[in-house]
């Protein structure tokens, strides 16, 4: 069938002016923003990272996180508007500026109050960290009188250069956060980089770059640092793009060599990585392994089949006690002392038959229902193991000990930086699982009985089925997190297998993007490894668990690198009409309304 | 022998009797239509036969094998398939994986099998993705190309339709249930959907029973047409025969007021 086709007329269509950006907001987010730094002083975070120096003298840590509050509002406050439909693009200016400078103004003004509070009553009674020395941090040492003004100024200053970012055009914009962030980085991970520069046997860096081995940054170094990351992003601009377009339009044969070649450069760097950070931080990955390897676990039953389980801790226990009874001396009632990697096997059909047992009860309940019970079970696990009536085979609250170390032919695993391979190993056997099964007729199924469960039966599922096989994989992959976990602590005890390990898995998905690898790894890296590098963050770690879960749920609920169903299925509303109308509702619909009518 | 014969059902929700001592058949090859005022109990019998309501009383006999008793997914691999009056695909889905998940039922590759990737679990999967685009042509090109990989909720509502009678079809039925096809469309698509109901029974073969609305359709489809109101069966016959029928008047316009409620 030939058609003819006109030719696209242009229109000409005159654009309404953006809207201005909205002053009112910036003061409602400037009293937020204060709001939270009173309470990050209260909660006695200033306080407690202010011994810390991030750039020697002139930044310590606690501070710094004060002061990075304005910065956020200022630039939360000045964002311009999206660009509709219809409408001119936003234009940046000075009011960008002001807006941010008038955020953090009050936020600063919100500190000055509580500085006055501080100071004229004893309040550590109940706020044990309203304590002078709070004062004197957040005074700058000045007098309460003097050191108002000069809050308000600081935090306006921070929350006016938060509303700069906004007029920086794209790639200088760009170029100064990466490098700002790549500084931020060099100042908080002092110990990586020490080791790192260490091992590469580049003592001068560390003496340029630092105060001392662990110390804060020099001035100088973080100029340095700076200057040479500015300089690198600048260059690279959009070249990244160009490669990646070059990658995908050389033939296939081509880009799969590269691809190989670039996962055994990966794979290569990898096996020098727990050699290089030495065994605080190879502990640490491998804890964000095991980790990873529930998540990813866990993933494939929320994620995939839309099962909400938060007794998903009891699957990681069965995997781990099996493990200790299977293979150590120890274990109270029955120990046939077999190998680790004996014990495998027998761990899978464990977990299974656990996962059929948890999964059963729960075959004709959905969403709420089942998220409870699950809890409930995840609970039983622990109490049942730590019960004087099982004592007798699970040892109660001494656990088992003695579990021995992996070994697999010669080689034992005894260090962390030795059990960083198979955690690994395992992570990507995990990872590949989650692959394979994602499209495949199984996975599918899952897939459509999250999105309806009577509507996957009515279409040929059988849903017992699909529900037992998910509860089984999400339950065998716990359990090599458990098996791995018991062997290399040697020991375990029922106090370890708490519901918190649940819904930190979970919130490690969330956070990461339901439905997706990528996601998840990073979950895993911002919620498990950056807290347990930061010593001082531990004493936070659920508070920033908090934070970082709100903010995720308003600003970004798809997760940090989302699964591309999920992403469309979140946003597929936005920029649509109805929020055209929401945010530009009685104006414009005022306009369109012909006169006379009202 | 019928392909389908229902004796004596009834089904009850509290007090209200939505199906009431109902008896039909459907012989193989027909294309039957189920009309009757709202409340009817249409779509209770759709869930009846289809096993995702449990009936009070009655039998369902479908090619000689009693249906009471059996889960949805058991139903719908003897040969039975249906859509929903309110469309229910699986939104987070893309079209193609809509449709391959229709043939779920008559396929068998196991979670090894995909872990593993066996050679026939491969193949079995090239089957499922060719017989479903296979299915999608069906529909010309409303449902072909570039929408194979869009998410079955960014479609338009006589898509959404088109795709549940699609992934219906995927499930290699021999009986399909249409619920309200033309349900929300305008009057082209509903003219193409007619027509679109003719292919099914003259290119693949269904018998089809479905619930409809508009007697234009009615006419245009049915071999039989059966009335329901308040759960019981009013009457059946050709559209000639029940577009005439004072009883089905009634049913649908209410009694003359001299004759009292």
């Amino acid at each position: 069938m030939s058609q003819v086709v006109d030719a696209p007329v242009p229109v000409e269509v005159e654009l309404r002016p953006a809207a201005r950006l909205d002053m009112r907001r910036a003061v409602r987010l400037g009293l937020s923003g204060g709001v939270a730094m009173v309470l990050v002083c209260a909660i006695g975070m200033v306080a407690a990272f202010q011994p810390r120096m991030l750039i020697d003298p002139i930044l310590p840590m606690g501070t710094f996180f004060l002061y990075l509050l304005p910065l956020i509002f200022g630039w939360t406050a000045s964002q311009p508007p999206p660009t509709l439909e219809g409408f001119e693009p936003a234009k940046t200016g000075a009011r960008n500026i002001l807006a941010g400078a008038l955020a953090g103004v009050l936020g600063g003004l919100c500190v000055g109050l509580l500085l006055i509070v501080i100071t004229t009553w004893d309040l550590r009674g109940v706020f044990i960290n309203l304590s002078p020395q709070l004062a004197e941090i957040i005074s700058f040492g000045l007098p309460v009188a003097a050191a108002i003004p000069v809050i308000a100024l600081v935090a306006g200053v921070v929350g006016a250069l938060g509303g700069a970012i906004h007029l920086l055009s794209p790639r200088p914009r760009r170029a100064t956060m990466s490098a700002l962030a790549w500084v931020l980085v060099f100042s908080l991970f002092t110990d990586i980089f020490g080791q790192l520069f260490d091992a590469l046997s580049l003592d001068f860096v560390i003496d340029f770059l630092y105060t001392g081995r662990g110390g804060a940054l020099t001035i100088a170094g973080a100029l340095v640092l700076f200057a040479v990351f500015f300089a690198f992003y600048w260059w690279l601009g959009g070249r990244e793009s160009t490669l990646r377009q070059r990658v995908q339009a050389m033939p296939a044969g081509r880009r799969s060599r590269w691809q190989i070649g670039a996962a055994v450069i990966i794979l290569v760097i990898l096996y020098f990585v727990p050699r290089i950070m030495g065994p605080f931080v190879s502990q640490i990955l491998v804890t964000a392994g095991i980790y990873l390897l529930m998540a990813l676990g866990l993933n494939i039953v929320v994620g995939y089949a839309g099962l909400l389980d938060l007794g998903y801790v009891a699957f990681f226990a069965v995997g781990a006690y099996s493990t200790a009874i299977l293979t150590s001396p120890q274990s109270p009632a029955f120990s046939p002392e077999i190998s680790v990697l004996a014990s495998i096997p027998f761990v899978m059909i464990a977990a299974a038959i656990a996962g059929i047992l948890v999964a059963t009860p729960v075959i004709r309940m959905r969403g709420d229902y089942l998220a409870i019970v699950t809890l409930g079970f995840g609970e039983i696990a622990r109490i049942l193991l730590n019960s004087e009536w099982l004592a007798p085979y699970f040892g109660g609250a001494q656990g088992i000990t003695n579990i021995p170390d992996l070994q697999i032919g010669p080689i034992t695993f005894s260090t962390p930086q030795d059990y960083f391979y198979p955690v690994f190993l395992f992570v990507v056997l995990a990872a590949y699982i989650t692959y394979a099964v994602q499209n495949s007729r199984w996975g599918r199924a899952w897939m459509a009985m999250r999105e309806d469960e009577s509507v996957a039966e009515a279409m040929g599922i059988n849903i017992v089925t699909a529900k037992l096989s998910a509860f089984v994989v999400g339950a065998i992959l716990a359990s090599f997190g458990g098996t791995l976990f018991a062997s290399q602590i040697g020991s375990v005890f029922p106090h370890t297998f708490d519901i918190v390990v649940s819904i930190t898995v979970l919130v490690i998905i969330i956070v990461g993007g339901m439905g997706s690898v990528p996601g998840v790894v990073l979950g895993a890296i911002v919620l498990i490894v950056l807290p347990n590098l930061l010593r001082e963050f531990s004493e936070y770690q659920f508070l920033f668990y908090g934070v970082l879960l709100i903010v995720m749920m308003l600003k970004r609920p798809e997760g940090f690198i989302p699964s591309r169903r999920r992403a469309q299925e979140l946003h597929a509303e936005e920029l649509s009409q109805d929020a055209w109308l929401e945010i530009y509702g009685e104006k414009g619909l005022e306009e369109k309304v012909p006169e006379g009518t009202t | 022998m019928a392909l389908l014969e229902i004796t004596g059902l009834s089904k009850a929700f509290g007090g209200l009797r939505a199906i009431n001592g109902l008896d039909i058949y459907v012989d193989e090859g027909e294309v039957v239509s189920v009309i009757g005022p709202n409340g009817a109990g249409k779509t209770t019998f759709f869930n009846l036969v289809t096993g995702m309501e449990t009936p009070d009383e009655g039998s369902i006999v479908f090619d000689g094998q009693e249906l009471v008793g059996l889960r949805p997914n058991q139903i719908l691999q003897l040969g039975m398939a249906r859509t929903f009056q309110n469309v229910r695909l699986f939104p987070a889905m893309t079209v193609l994986e809509n449709v391959m998940v229709g043939q779920h039922a008559r396929t068998r590759a196991g979670l090894l099998g995909a872990i593993f990737k066996t050679p026939s679990q491969r193949r079995e999967e090239r089957e499922i993705e060719e017989r479903s685009k296979e299915v999608l042509s069906f529909f010309g090109t409303r449902l072909a190309g570039y929408r194979h990989d869009q998410l079955s909720m960014v479609l338009s509502y006589a898509n959404r339709r088109r795709l549940e009678i699609a992934r219906a079809m995927a499930t290699s039925p021999r009986l399909l249930l249409l619920d309200e096809p033309t349900a929300g469309m305008n009057p082209r698509e509903t003219i193409e959907l007619t027509e679109l109901i003719g292919r099914l029974r003259s290119e693949r073969a269904y018998t089809i029973v479905l619930i409809e609305h508009d007697m234009q359709v009615v006419r245009n489809v049915s071999d039989r047409v059966v009335v329901l109101d308040h759960g019981v069966k009013l009457t059946e016959g050709s559209y000639d025969e029940i577009s005439t029928n004072e009883n089905v008047i009634e049913a649908y316009l209410g009694r003359p007021a001299e004759m009292g409620a």
